[in-house]
């Protein structure tokens, strides 16, 4: 009955209530987008690392990856002291330059010089991967945006230059390269024309002094728990002086320390959605007791106690919560889609980087903050309402 | 909770007192009324504006209690309730029917009727059974999904008066119930008084028209918060 009575009371002023729900809805909208931002940029990094599996980033010594343009010498020895310990189940050599296409409509473009069969930089979506050098032509993996930039085709054989001179127009090596694959580059800004080539290829290009070079390498570490990959990490440190490794946990912190910011905003505005919701409770519950005093005196009068009304109350504003609620998580949902649609455009962002991961645990959790705190809202005015004098209502009603 | 002390009479007043704060001022609105209701009785209180008519019913459903003075609703001291206890009682000893009838608007006037007997914990099966009882005896029986604002005044405080028999209360009391009706829905509905009370319902109801207090077969006139008069009376109409 006292369900009913709730429904009921909300039901009186559609329009008045429809508005209540809407903007508790937009609330925890932006609850739910608010605590999807604050987890969602550790999650999408944390799976961005892990995307191969592999846990730890070998970089040059006192660098993070791809921070700057230093390079580790000795790469096959340390490659092959990496894959001769136990802990170490696989390891990915990557070297990172920037390759002049002479012949294209974009003049240069971003080159992984890769293993491939190890490579964790990309997955690919069409055509054939990289295969074994072959004679004067390379295949090459390249990124969407590479072929949208220059203008060519799966099959297309282009031309790419190390060392170029500008004025000269001439090229220290080159090479004619296949475009055989379309890759999705993980760590790559969307933005960013890319090709893989075989790591030799790319070593060759560069010259003598690449020969045995690396930008970074990725390893694979056989128990995959934190305390191996820890004990993993400390072992290279201690072995190898000319790298730093850097372990997924270590990456992750590194990155919220610099987004922090966003963290913090995220607090902010999810405290300040709460607190929206709250007053919006608060104040319409409360404008329907205030309209009601007569009803619920009479209510009292013939019989129910102070506790079947705060019930009543307190269910209403219980109802108007969770019917916002509901609205809202699909609200949140969309918009969460849309904002981390523009975001995700931001310049200098890998391109599998996301901003709001659905976690639904952190949903529940916001969700459920959001409806307690529709029950604390309402709890002010129910308390009112039970404790209304009745005799002194009925008198102010009969007056009114 | 035992708080009868063995009165036969359903109400019994004795020295009651009740003045409260308005604004800066005090308003002494009951000052002394020594009154006693027998079981079966119809009464009216009546008298002008202000004269403590509607204070005085307040205190006899044990929706307030006297500054000084002792209220007794079949013997039981109703300033010795705790709130819990008052609102049982009322619930199971006191109907209310008030002048502007508020039943709640967006019940059917079957809900409307089952609200006590909700309260009172009545299954719901029987619950429905008893309010179609109940609008049935007061003339509704056809009209137990239509909510208040499909029904008439009189057909509102109809419903009104079925709620208040709902849990089959020890006493009846109205405050103006014919006050929002025009005369003819005013008569029958003192006619549905009547018929209750001869029933055995224990009746008493506020007015401040003196016509309506013929009705009646006992006027308790107040002036000035006291009895001014308190006489026998041959009904009309009821």
């Amino acid at each position: 009955m006292r369900f009913t009575l709730a429904f009921a009371t909300l039901r009186r002023h559609p329009v008045r209530t429809l508005l209540a729900i809407l903007g508790i809805a937009v609330a925890a909208a932006l609850l739910l987008d608010m605590v999807m931002l604050s987890t969602g940029m550790r999650t999408s990094f944390r799976a961005l690392l892990l995307t191969r599996g592999y846990q730890l980033r070998v970089a040059p010594k006192g660098t993070l990856p791809f921070d700057s343009e230093a390079t580790i010498d000795g790469a096959t020895a340390i490659v092959a002291a990496l894959r001769a310990s136990p802990q170490i189940s696989a390891v990915s050599p990557t070297l990172g330059t920037t390759l002049s296409l002479p012949e294209s409509a974009i003049p240069s473009a971003f080159v992984l010089g890769l293993e491939p069969d190890v490579q964790g930089d990309y997955t690919l979506e069409a055509g054939t991967d990289l295969a074994p050098v072959d004679g004067d032509v390379v295949s090459a993996v390249v990124s969407r945006t590479f072929l949208e930039r220059s203008g060519h085709a799966l099959g297309d054989t282009i031309l790419a230059a190390a060392g170029l001179d500008a004025q000269l127009r001439s090229a220290a090596r080159e090479r004619k390269v296949v475009l055989t694959g379309m890759g999705r580059f993980f760590y790559v800004p969307n933005e960013t024309p890319v090709m893989a080539l075989a790591l030799p290829t790319v070593r060759s290009m560069l010259g003598p002094g690449f020969r045995d070079r690396m930008s970074l390498a990725m390893a694979e570490v056989r128990q995959g728990d934190s305390a191996s990959v820890e004990a993993a990490r400390a072992w290279i440190a201690e072995t190898q002086p000319r790298v730093t490794a850097i372990s997924t946990e270590t990456a992750i912190r590194q990155v919220e320390e610099r987004l922090s910011y966003f963290r913090q905003l995220a607090f902010v505005l999810g405290a300040i959605s709460l607190g929206i919701g709250f007053l919006l409770v608060t104040t319409l519950v409360t404008l329907s007791v205030n309209e009601r005093r007569g009803e619920i005196a009479v209510l009292r009068a013939i019989g129910t106690q102070r506790g079947g009304v705060l019930q009543q109350v307190l269910l209403e504003g219980l109802m108007l919560s969770g019917a916002g609620i509901v609205g809202g998580l699909g609200l949140g949902l969309i918009t969460a889609r849309w904002l981390n649609a523009i975001l995700s455009d931001f310049p200098g962002l890998p391109a599998s980087f996301d901003f709001f991961v659905w976690s639904p645990e952190a949903a529940w959790q916001s969700l459920a903050l959001l409806l307690v705190s529709g029950t604390l809202a309402g709890l002010l005015p129910a308390w009112r309402a039970a404790s209304l004098p009745i005799a002194r209502a009925l008198r102010e009603e009969a007056i009114g | 909770m035992d708080n009868t002390i063995g009165d036969p009479a359903v109400i019994l007043c004795d020295q009651v007192v009740r003045s409260y704060p308005m604004g800066d001022a005090v308003v002494h609105a009951v000052r002394g009324i020594d009154l006693t209701i027998a079981r079966g009785e119809f009464a009216a209180i009546t008298g002008p504006s202000g004269c403590g008519k509607s204070t005085l019913l307040h205190l006899l459903g044990a929706v307030d209690v006297p500054s000084t003075g002792r209220v007794l609703i079949n013997g039981c001291d109703i300033a010795t309730l705790s709130d819990r206890e008052a609102t049982n009682f009322r619930l199971r000893q006191i109907g209310f029917v008030f002048q502007r009838f508020y039943l709640m608007p967006t019940l059917s006037a079957a809900e409307n009727v089952e609200l006590p007997l909700a309260e009172a914990g009545v299954d719901k099966k029987i619950r429905r059974a008893r309010a179609q009882e109940l609008l049935g005896y007061v003339g509704l029986g056809d009209r137990r999904g239509h909510r208040p604002t499909q029904l008439s005044g009189g057909e509102q405080q109809r419903v009104a008066i079925a709620r208040a028999l709902a849990n089959e209360p020890a006493l009846l009391l109205a405050d103006e119930p014919t006050g929002e009706l025009d005369a003819d829905t005013g008569a029958s509905l003192l006619a549905l008084f009547g018929q209750l009370h001869r029933d055995g319902a224990t009746l008493v109801f506020v007015t401040h028209d003196s016509v309506v207090a013929q009705a009646a077969h006992r006027v308790i006139r107040l002036r000035d918060g006291r009895v001014a008069s308190d006489t026998l009376n041959a009904p009309s109409g009821a």
